[in-house]
């Protein structure tokens, strides 16, 4: 896939990350610019995480340095959306390549939603996006990246399902990355008014083996009674870098389902903070890991409930080979008032070697009456006894081990509820596992 | 040759004897029962004949139309034609029945030769129907959230599948009622035929009632007791365990 890229393209100044935002076009709303100063200056402001940070415990820390990324530049030849890389039918499909807009298939006559590239959406429907962009705080260790984001961000789609609206197919965006040491800032905005339905399907694919950081946000609204669903497709090269940083608030009897498939990149920083914020609202978090030697991948979570009888369910899978690295660390808080709540919290991790490392920290802070909370994380390798029951039906060891991890993997494909995405899933999942040997 | 042979079979677990002297020939065409009390050995030996390595064979040996099954792992000897229907089926969650199904046979074709798939399903159904299971256990994770009397379906569904030469259910009536028994039975009986044998092991007579054995044996304390046709079988039901293992303790020593 290199051959897309001819030659390195001579950009005037690729500027460190570190010394300059990127330049913003002319035109845009003034309290996004506005924003993007007040960011840029927070992220000189905002010290580097520390290792004493609970924050950032048993992270690489040493990752998250930025020093000699340089804004991505534009490549020589801009890479075309995939068949294989993408679903059989969506109802609009953006691509970019470096932040760069490379193509665009947008829905006629869908009456009622909205796709179109960040930049577009901040000139011609900014109270909308200015009534959501990166409202919410990054309580989780990596608020210096999100000032970084937030200083950045212009490349992105912005998803606007109006009241009622409830296209069939998912909307698809791809994000193609290539080029040596390359910073990226990808933003999706996903808005599901009243009754709305929408699933966006997100892929962050490498191009190369080069290393690119990714510092990517997400971000999903369902007000009331909307259901709205996001998966992100992670499949970075294996010397990238990223932190994803994804923010979901779910309204009244609003239900929200976010996935993550954690594939590539040698280090991975996710940060998801769910708010249910209206009563009867329902938040589906999942994510399912498949790590090997050399990469890490640090999970942090929130489920902070802020009203009555609402659910949150978390399902986080990690398979690790070789000398991977997970870190888990999720918590539940029930605020004040927040009567009958339901939450529940899991992290599984499956060692499939000896060498593999998971670490765990589950908590609970419950401020409320008449909850219903549970927290639990566990590792351990392939159960003897079912590898046995495999067996003795004459399944090979190394097919059996196979299927085994792919079931447990599995799990969170089918609690996404998506049959495309979910062939689609399985199709990476299956390359990965090719690729670790498995 | 054609006969599950097992010879003078001794094994323990953790340094405690358990199979102490078995001996015990399962000749194709034919069921046999092997009865006995809770702790004499009968699960062990289902074990030992699946290759579970928790166990270790100190003596004895047994052989499979003629070859050495103790020396094949585990799914060598399932592709060379032995079965274990297991008292506890295992869960495997995320892994359906077809799937399941699918790689035991993708593991009995040559190299490079794929399984047909359409013939693959159109038995599978036909096998369903036989054993009164919903079309929705196709898509079913392996047992996850079964009953017990499901399990045990799936049990006879993956014996019917992969049509092994040998066929050993480990208490497959443990935990049935009288319906889901029979259901089990009429699978197992539309299995039986000249190129195959059976080895059914029970606690309770009730099962050779609807899986009529050829021949049955009692089993106490590691070694077969007695030999006999079914009429063995309402004997012990009768007069119980104690009696056979004060009568029949020793006996065969």
């Amino acid at each position: 896939m290199s051959t897309l890229i001819e030659s390195p393209p001579a950009p005037a100044t690729p500027g460190s990350v570190l010394d300059q935002p990127a330049p913003a076009p002319e035109g845009l709303p003034e309290w996004f610019t506005a924003r993007r100063t007040a960011a840029w200056q927070r992220f000189q402001d905002l010290p580097l995480p520390e290792r004493t940070n609970e924050k950032w415990r048993f992270s690489r820390i040493k990752e998250a340095s930025l020093e000699g990324f340089t804004h991505a530049a534009e490549p020589a030849s801009l890479a075309d959306p995939h068949a294989e890389h993408v679903l059989d039918k969506a109802v609009a499909r953006l691509a970019f390549h470096n932040g760069h807009l490379v193509s665009a298939d947008l829905p006629e006559n869908q009456s009622g939603l909205t796709v179109m590239p960040l930049e577009q959406a901040l000139r011609e429907c900014p109270d909308l996006i200015e009534a959501h962009f990166m409202k919410s705080e990054t309580p989780l260790g990596s608020e210096k990246f999100a000032a970084l984001h937030e200083a950045n961000a212009l490349s992105g789609v912005f998803i606007h399902a109006a009241k009622g609206t409830a296209p069939e197919d998912p909307v698809e965006i791809v994000h193609y990355f290539s080029g040596c040491q390359g910073a990226h800032f990808p933003h999706t905005l996903v808005v599901g008014e009243d009754n709305a339905e929408v699933t966006v399907i997100e892929h962050f694919v490498s191009l190369d083996e080069e290393s690119a950081f990714v510092i990517g946000v997400s971000d999903l609204a369902a007000d009331g009674a909307a259901r709205v669903r996001h998966a992100m497709l992670q499949r970075l090269s294996t010397s990238s870098k990223a932190i994803l940083i994804n923010t979901t608030s779910a309204g009244r009897d609003a239900d929200a389902k976010s996935l993550l498939l954690n594939l590539g990149g040698a280090w991975v920083r996710t940060e998801s903070v769910s708010h249910v914020t209206g009563t009867g609202a329902n938040v589906n978090l999942l994510s399912a890991s498949i790590p090997g030697t050399g990469q890490e991948f640090d999970q942090r979570t929130y489920q902070i409930h802020k009203a009555q009888h609402t659910t949150s369910d978390l399902l986080y899978k990690n398979a690790l080979f070789d000398k991977a690295r997970t870190i888990f660390s999720g918590l539940i808080i029930v605020d004040d008032g927040a009567h009958h709540t339901d939450a529940y919290q899991t992290c599984r991790n499956l060692l499939m070697s000896d060498h593999g490392e998971a670490h765990s920290l589950p908590g609970l802070e419950i401020k409320a009456d008449q909850v219903k909370c549970s927290h639990g994380s566990t590792t351990a390798q392939i159960d003897p006894d079912t590898l046995l029951y495999l067996k003795a039906r004459g399944i090979h060891d190394k097919t059996a081990r196979k299927l085994i991890t792919y079931g447990f993997i599995e799990e969170v494909v089918e609690r996404f509820g998506h049959e495309a995405a979910g062939r689609l899933l399985d199709r990476f999942i299956e390359e990965k596992f090719k690729a670790l040997g498995a | 040759m054609s006969t599950l042979s097992i010879h003078n079979l001794h094994a323990s677990i953790e340094g405690q004897s358990i199979l102490k002297g078995l001996d015990l020939e399962v000749p194709k065409g034919e069921v046999h029962a092997i009865m006995g009390p809770n702790g004499s050995g009968k699960s062990t030996l289902a074990k030992i004949l699946a290759g579970n390595e928790d166990y270790e064979v100190t003596e004895g040996d047994v052989l499979m139309d003629g070859e050495n099954l103790l020396e094949m792992e585990v799914d060598e000897r399932s592709r060379a034609g032995l079965f274990l229907a297991f008292q506890y089926p295992n869960e495997i969650p995320g892994v359906s029945n077809a799937n399941f199904l699918r790689a035991a046979l993708q593991a009995r074709q040559p190299d490079g030769a794929e399984l047909d798939a359409v013939a693959f399903y159109k038995q599978m159904y036909a096998r369903m129907d036989e054993l009164d299971m919903d079309r929705k256990f196709t898509a079913r994770a392996v047992n996850e959230g079964f009953s017990g009397g499901e399990k045990k379906r799936n049990e006879i569904l993956q014996l019917m599948m992969l049509e092994p030469k040998y066929a050993v259910l480990d208490e497959t009536d443990s935990g049935l009622d009288i319906d889901a028994l029979k259901v089990v039975a009429r699978g197992v009986n539309s299995m039986r035929s000249p190129e195959r044998g059976f080895l059914v092991i029970t606690h309770y007579q009730r099962l050779l009632e609807y899986i009529v054995p050829d021949k049955v044996h009692v089993m106490i304390d590691g070694r077969i007791r007695r030999s006999g046709g079914r009429e063995l079988a309402l004997e012990l039901e009768e007069k119980g365990y104690d009696w056979a293992r004060e009568e029949l303790a020793g006996a065969g020593a």
